[in-house]
């Protein structure tokens, strides 16, 4: 159920900003990447001692570029290790293993015009939508928001694709992208798109609504980092097993560092692949996830191990 | 070539269609157990066993040649059997791709693909073409490229457009179908053109399979089988030409079911396409008669318990109503009650 996994070699790091570094990959064995989708993101296995650490990135580059993948890391202040290492650790020449493409984040291909938003490092997914979106011709605009002027990483890489139809917000010259006025008497048949930190997706997803957007046609993504969390017990009904997740590692990590087979996709609550039954909970479930419906939270059934967490004793899955 | 097509046979007027013995020994039968329902009977669609129908992502047999030249009359009479939505333009390509790099790794002394980065040459023996096309360029193929690939591979074909967490069935080419109509599912949602299914929806059959399609990943395409009766070794038998094979159902006697009745089982694969990020449904068909079947025992025995423990609700839907009864007396002179392990296996 987990994804196939491709070793490559880290064949350039360029440091893009300060905190952001981009890497291109190529595969050992030679072999072309295989082709992907706008929007698609890989999950990168990083070497930190003997735990698995699997982070996902938005493949940025151009999908027809079979030789080479890249992808762009900030460095997370509450990074619990795999952004650090990218930063500090990753030397160029290093192997690793990364996932084949999944795509959460894709283009409508129904829409009759397509605004992208990138808040950040969230420009990497918008990036491969963009060129997607000018390879095919289509009604496209990209708002792109960073903090200062040395944060507009592929401002020229964006321009290049779409000129002309590129808006700059540069935050530390008080420009803002205001949502309400963005989204307002747009034709019907356009679709808004937005990656960024989790306020502003929530800002933009809230003027939508309030407009009366369909929800159809607002798409977000956010990956979620685990956050850790006070520890708690888990058994396995299944394999028996019975460990303690300890503050630092997700459920789900735990699950693989006991040698047991559990399925992921994205590792960041989004994708729905890693849901496990709760058969038992002595305590709250702390759901972090995006994927679980209201009912389903409340049903205290099912829990998506790659974000989410227990507070109290033990939680009992059937796996 | 390796294999020994039989391309006069025939899937309508004269019905000339038959298999080889070996045909036979590797139809593909669906019975693992003497009763059959409804679930989520996925698996990987990974490499099989040599000369078996699972070997390759997509099978060509000795009815290749006879089955392109019936899709090419079925489309003449009625082009809309091919239908692909404007947006629906990568993905035929990704069909196109998919298709070619299979057929030309799975068999060599075939199909031959050159690729020069977007010229590609492709040459399909069987059938006697050769053809060069800009890869992207629609303008430099005699027809659009999801149709000129389908109309050179056997089964079906409908093309996903994933979006709003469902699958749209917004392409197709579909000329041997189990009594389902293109032109009117076309465009449709996962959940409505599964909608006239009965007993599965109440099994949350269909809520379990989109929720799985959905996650498919690319690379890691999955499998399962389906099967139906069809009287005649007919291919077209869809709702637009019903007048023509309708009445057939009444044309069984007990002197005719052995080579009149067919077991009609599809091999349904579902692959993730990777630019368009759709979702190739192939669905393969195979036809074997109640005579070829019960050249082993095993599987008459099966097919027997199978059909006499079938809900009627499923037996409605597939259109065996009129002819069951025939086709079980037929088949109980094979059964003698013996105890049969699980499995599909003939023999």
């Amino acid at each position: 159920m987990s994804s196939a996994s491709l070793n490559v070699e880290i064949r350039r790091i360029r440091e893009l900003a300060p905190g952001i570094r981009e890497f291109s990959l190529s595969r050992t064995d030679g072999e072309d990447f295989p082709v992907y989708s706008g929007g698609s993101h890989i999950v990168l296995s990083l070497p930190l001692g003997e735990r698995p650490h699997r982070n996902p990135y938005s493949l940025l580059g151009d999908p027809t570029v079979r030789d080479t993948w890249r992808v762009a890391v900030r460095k997370q202040e509450e990074s619990r290790g795999g952004s650090r290492w990218l930063h500090e650790q990753a030397r160029e020449g290093m192997r690793i293993d990364i996932s084949a493409p999944v795509n959460l984040f894709p283009l409508i291909r129904t829409g009759r015009r397509h605004i992208l938003v990138a808040g950040g490092i969230g420009i990497t997914p918008i990036l491969s939508q963009a060129r997607e979106l000018a390879r095919l011709g289509a009604d496209f605009e990209v708002h792109y928001a960073y903090r200062g002027p040395e944060y507009g990483v592929f401002s020229d890489e964006l321009e290049a694709l779409a000129p002309g139809r590129v808006h700059h917000y540069v935050q530390s010259r008080r420009e803002q992208i205001e949502f309400g006025s963005l989204l307002a008497g747009r034709p019907l048949g356009t679709h808004f798109y937005i990656c960024g930190p989790a306020g502003m997706v929530a800002a933009s997803m809230n003027a939508g609504k309030s407009l009366g957007w369909p929800e159809s046609h607002l798409h977000s993504e956010q990956f979620l980092a685990p956050t850790g969390g006070e520890p708690f017990d888990v058994k396995l009904a299944l394999s028996g097993k019975a460990f303690t997740v300890p503050s630092d590692l997700s459920l789900l990590e735990a699950i693989e560092q006991q040698g047991v087979d559990a399925p992921y996709l994205c590792r960041g609550g989004a994708c729905g692949q890693c849901e496990l039954e709760v058969l038992g909970a002595e305590g709250e479930l702390i759901h972090h996830d995006l994927y679980l419906s209201a009912d389903e939270r409340a049903s205290g059934k099912k829990i998506m191990p790659c974000v989410s967490r227990l507070k109290g004793g033990c939680l009992t899955l059937n796996l | 070539m390796s294999i020994a097509f039989k391309p006069d046979e025939t899937f309508r007027g004269d019905y000339t269609y038959r298999n080889s013995p070996a045909a036979i020994r590797r139809f593909p039968f669906p019975f693992h157990q003497d009763q059959y329902m409804y679930s989520v009977n996925m698996e990987p669609h990974t490499k099989g066993p040599a000369g078996s129908v699972f070997e390759n992502a997509f099978d060509i047999d000795e009815h290749y040649i006879a089955e392109m030249r019936d899709r090419a009359i079925t489309l003449e009479r009625d082009p809309g059997r091919c239908v692909s939505l404007p947006h629906m333009m990568d993905a035929e390509w990704d069909t196109l791709e998919l298709i070619m790099e299979s057929l030309s790794r799975d068999y060599p002394d075939m199909f031959t693909l050159a690729k020069d980065g977007a010229r590609w040459s492709w040459i399909n023996r069987p059938l006697g073409i050769e053809q060069t096309f800009t890869f992207g360029d629609a303008a430099t193929l005699p027809c659009p490229p999801f149709e000129y690939i389908t109309r050179q591979c056997q089964g079906d074909f409908v093309i996903m457009d994933q979006r709003d967490n469902d699958l749209f069935a917004d392409a197709g080419m579909i000329t041997s179908q189990a009594d389902w109509s293109l032109m009117f599912d076309a465009g449709m949602s996962f959940m409505e053109w599964h909608g006239p299914v009965p007993l599965a929806h109440e099994l949350g059959v269909f809520e379990r399979a989109l929720k799985y399609l959905l996650m498919l990943q690319q690379g890691r395409p999955v499998r399962r089988l389906n099967w139906t009766m069809t009287i005649n070794p007919r291919l077209d038998t869809s709702p637009e030409t019903y007048p023509e094979w309708g009445p057939d159902r009444a044309s069984v006697t007990p002197d005719n079911v052995g080579d009149k009745v067919h077991l009609r089982v599809e091999l349904q694969a579902l692959f993730r396409l990777p630019r368009s990020n759709g979702m190739l449904f192939s669905i393969r068909g195979y036809l074997a008669s109640m005579n070829e079947l019960a050249t082993y025992p095993r599987w008459a025995k099966r097919l027997h318990r199978v059909l006499s423990t079938l809900p009627n609700e499923l037996a409605e839907y597939k259109g065996l109503v009129r002819y069951k009864p025939t086709t079980l007396e037929w088949l109980s002179k094979f059964d003698d009650g013996e105890v049969l392990p699980a499995g599909t296996q003939p023999e």
